[in-house]
């Protein structure tokens, strides 16, 4: 069977303090830059959304890399940590509690919500293989989108009120505040989410993973992505250890969609926001960075966001861009004509740590 | 006398989703891969003709005959350039990599094209038939997509059955590496299949826009997904589940936005995916699969 690049655990420790020191170099590269005052207002409105999409490339890497299992409903588990979390936040508005309480509040919601979706939907859908779970979790993704977009809720004195017909049929008193509006979405959220907490948020996801990945539970999840039938055999729990994995995996995604909801006065579950489009796209940064691989995952992320805004004229084409980059490293990477092209023409020790296949 | 008409207009969609799905059904059931792309296939079909008609106005049939044979080439030089490279890699490459010539597909056409809606001049000049007092009435369109879908779904099976190429194509299907043992030329017959299938998506395009006259780069991408909801449905790699999955599937979908809500049809035509995956994973008429170990 295929595998994405298990790594030696020795190897991996150092491996992953690379990874946390790369973050941490560039967030103190940033933050002198803007110190500096070197940084476009632009460059500095992307530092956030790199942040959102570095996490869920992170949680879909997982999904991917290490479960062996292609979802495509991620933009649904940030869309559920989005509107969650905003709901609590605004909830919350006039309590009186402490911002930054509420804030690490709504952030753990949104990640709680998306994990317990994950699990709701892993149930059934982890049954499945293949083409049939990214048809199922692409449906579900579409799904949540499509129930948020007709549900209103109300909160007046006498709690909350729920619908899925209009505002009007809450029934709200007349101080009653409205929290979701239905296609119109939760308006007024504060805007909290700062770069420093998206490199937290970051860094906090990475810790999780490496943990995970690394562990007893780890090689479990592995050993069951190369070859489903002898983990069975051998004795490990395939239910238990790929819920585990698709629940975190979407925790981390809520935890991405919690810090995008708190980036936007406005959050609305548009196609173009949580979409299967987004899902695509944070696929392409997990297939690019390396399936397997958190630390090129993040790369990739902003690579990839960053490169169309700093060349202008390359705006329109980077839809473009991103499918045919997609496309060209499927094939340069898994085509059996590539692979053993790259053996024959390899830099010595550059392409040897692969591992034969055996089938 | 609405819940008929609203019947009538489910068996219209249906019987494109079903045409659609013949298309998803064979190159899944042969090439036993997810063929993403086959919705944006459609897209690239209704652009053909929308270009032809209306930029060149040339006629509907010269133009529709011309947007089949773009598209059966085009379903063969992805194939070629795209899956074929990925034979024997794992499912989960040739999966992404499909979702990779997808968004290439919907791209091309949005940087071509542009984002805006194109109004879609409707092909079939057939005057609607009004029944009961005018109460009921079957638009053309849809006495058209109903009698082209069970006139290819008949062709599809007698020539799967009669035909020599057709068998190859059945015995692919069974085994791969058996079948070329045999002397069955494997790679050609994942062309075939590849173009017949993309053959159909073009006719299929040009049914959905002139019943749904609208036209953006996105078109295709949702009919895909949900007539593959339909292949699933009625049992993948099965030519006739692929016609009573996309029937039924148009039916619910209509009746659905009807009764229920018009916001939730789609969420309503995947949840019936999500029960039947898991109640029947199969589907209505699919054989079971063995795992080999």
């Amino acid at each position: 069977m295929k595998k994405f690049g298990i790594k030696g655990t020795n190897k991996s420790i150092k491996s992953n303090m690379i990874t946390y020191l790369m973050v941490v170099a560039v967030y103190i590269i940033v933050q002198f830059i803007i110190a500096t005052g070197s940084m476009s207002s632009l460059m500095q409105g992307l530092l956030v959304p790199l942040c959102i999409y570095s996490i869920v490339a992170i949680g879909l890497n997982l999904c991917v890399g290490y479960l062996g299992e292609l979802s495509l409903g991620h933009a649904g588990f940030m869309c559920v940590g989005a509107f969650s979390s905003a709901f609590f936040t605004k909830y919350m508005l006039d309590s009186g509690m402490n911002e930054t309480v509420r804030f690490i509040l709504a952030i753990i919601i949104g990640t709680l919500v998306a994990a317990f979706f994950g699990f709701l939907i892993g149930i059934p859908v982890l049954r499945l293989r293949g083409d049939y779970l990214a048809i199922v979790t692409l449906a579900f993704g579409e799904i949540i989108k499509n129930v948020i977009n007709v549900l209103y809720i109300g909160k007046d004195s006498t709690g909350l009120h729920f619908s899925i017909k209009d505002s009007a049929s809450l029934n709200l008193e007349e101080e009653g505040t409205l929290i979701i509006n239905g296609a119109k979405g939760i308006i007024g959220t504060p805007r909290q989410s700062t770069f420093t907490v998206g490199v937290i948020l970051i860094l906090i996801s990475l810790v999780v993973v490496f943990h995970l990945v690394n562990s007893r539970t780890g090689r479990a999840i592995m050993a069951i992505r190369d070859n489903r039938i002898a983990a069975e055999s051998v004795g490990i729990n395939i239910t238990k250890y790929k819920l585990m994995a698709f629940s975190i995996s979407a925790a981390i995604a809520g935890a991405g969609g919690a810090l995008y909801a708190h980036n936007l006065s406005t959050l609305t579950a548009q196609p173009a926001n949580f979409g299967y489009n987004m899902s695509i796209m944070i696929l392409v940064f997990v297939v690019l960075g390396g399936m397997g691989s958190f630390r090129g995952s993040i790369i990739a992320a902003v690579i990839l966001t960053m490169l169309p805004e700093m060349l202008r004229g390359l705006a329109d084409y980077r839809m473009l861009i991103y499918a045919i980059v997609l496309i060209a490293m499927m094939l340069f990477n898994w085509a059996p004509k590539s692979i053993e092209w790259r053996q024959r023409h390899s830099i010595k020790g550059m392409f040897q740590k692969k591992t034969k296949e055996v089938q | 006398m609405s819940f008929i008409s609203y019947l009538v207009n489910g068996i219209s969609l249906g019987s494109i989703y079903a045409i659609i799905a013949l298309g998803y059904t064979m190159v899944y059931g042969i090439a036993k891969m997810l063929n993403f792309a086959h919705g944006d296939v459609i897209m690239i079909g209704c652009y053909i003709v929308f270009t032809m008609m209306s930029g060149l106005e040339m006629n509907s049939l010269t133009s529709i005959l011309l947007a089949i044979a773009g598209c059966t080439i085009l379903g063969v030089v992805i194939e070629k350039i795209a899956y074929k490279p990925l034979r024997k890699a794992s499912p989960l490459a040739v999966l992404i990599t499909a979702i990779g010539v997808s968004y290439l597909l919907q791209n091309l056409a949005l940087i071509i094209y542009g984002a805006d809606t194109k109004s879609f001049s409707s092909v079939v000049e057939m005057e609607p038939i009004k029944l009961a007092d005018g109460q009921l009435t079957i638009s053309g369109v849809t006495i058209v997509a109903v009698v082209i879908c069970i006139v290819i779904m008949i062709a599809l099976m007698t020539f799967i059955k009669k035909s020599k190429s057709g068998q190859a194509m059945l015995a692919v299907s069974e085994d791969k590496d058996a079948a070329q043992l045999m002397g069955v030329n494997v790679n050609k017959t994942i062309s075939m299949t590849f173009a017949i299938g993309s053959g159909l998506a073009a006719i299929a395009g040009v049914l959905l826009c002139s019943a749904y006259p609208t036209l953006t780069p996105y078109t295709g991408s949702m009919p895909g997904i949900k007539a593959f909801t339909a292949a699933v449905f009625g049992g993948i790699g099965s030519i006739p589940g692929a016609f009573i999955g996309g029937i039924l599937l148009g039916i619910i979908e209509i009746l659905g936005r009807a009764y229920i809500s018009s916001q939730l049809s789609d969420a309503i035509v995947f949840t019936v995916l999500i029960i039947v995956l898991l109640v029947k994973p199969t589907g209505i008429l699919g054989k079971p699969i063995h795992e080999k170990v």
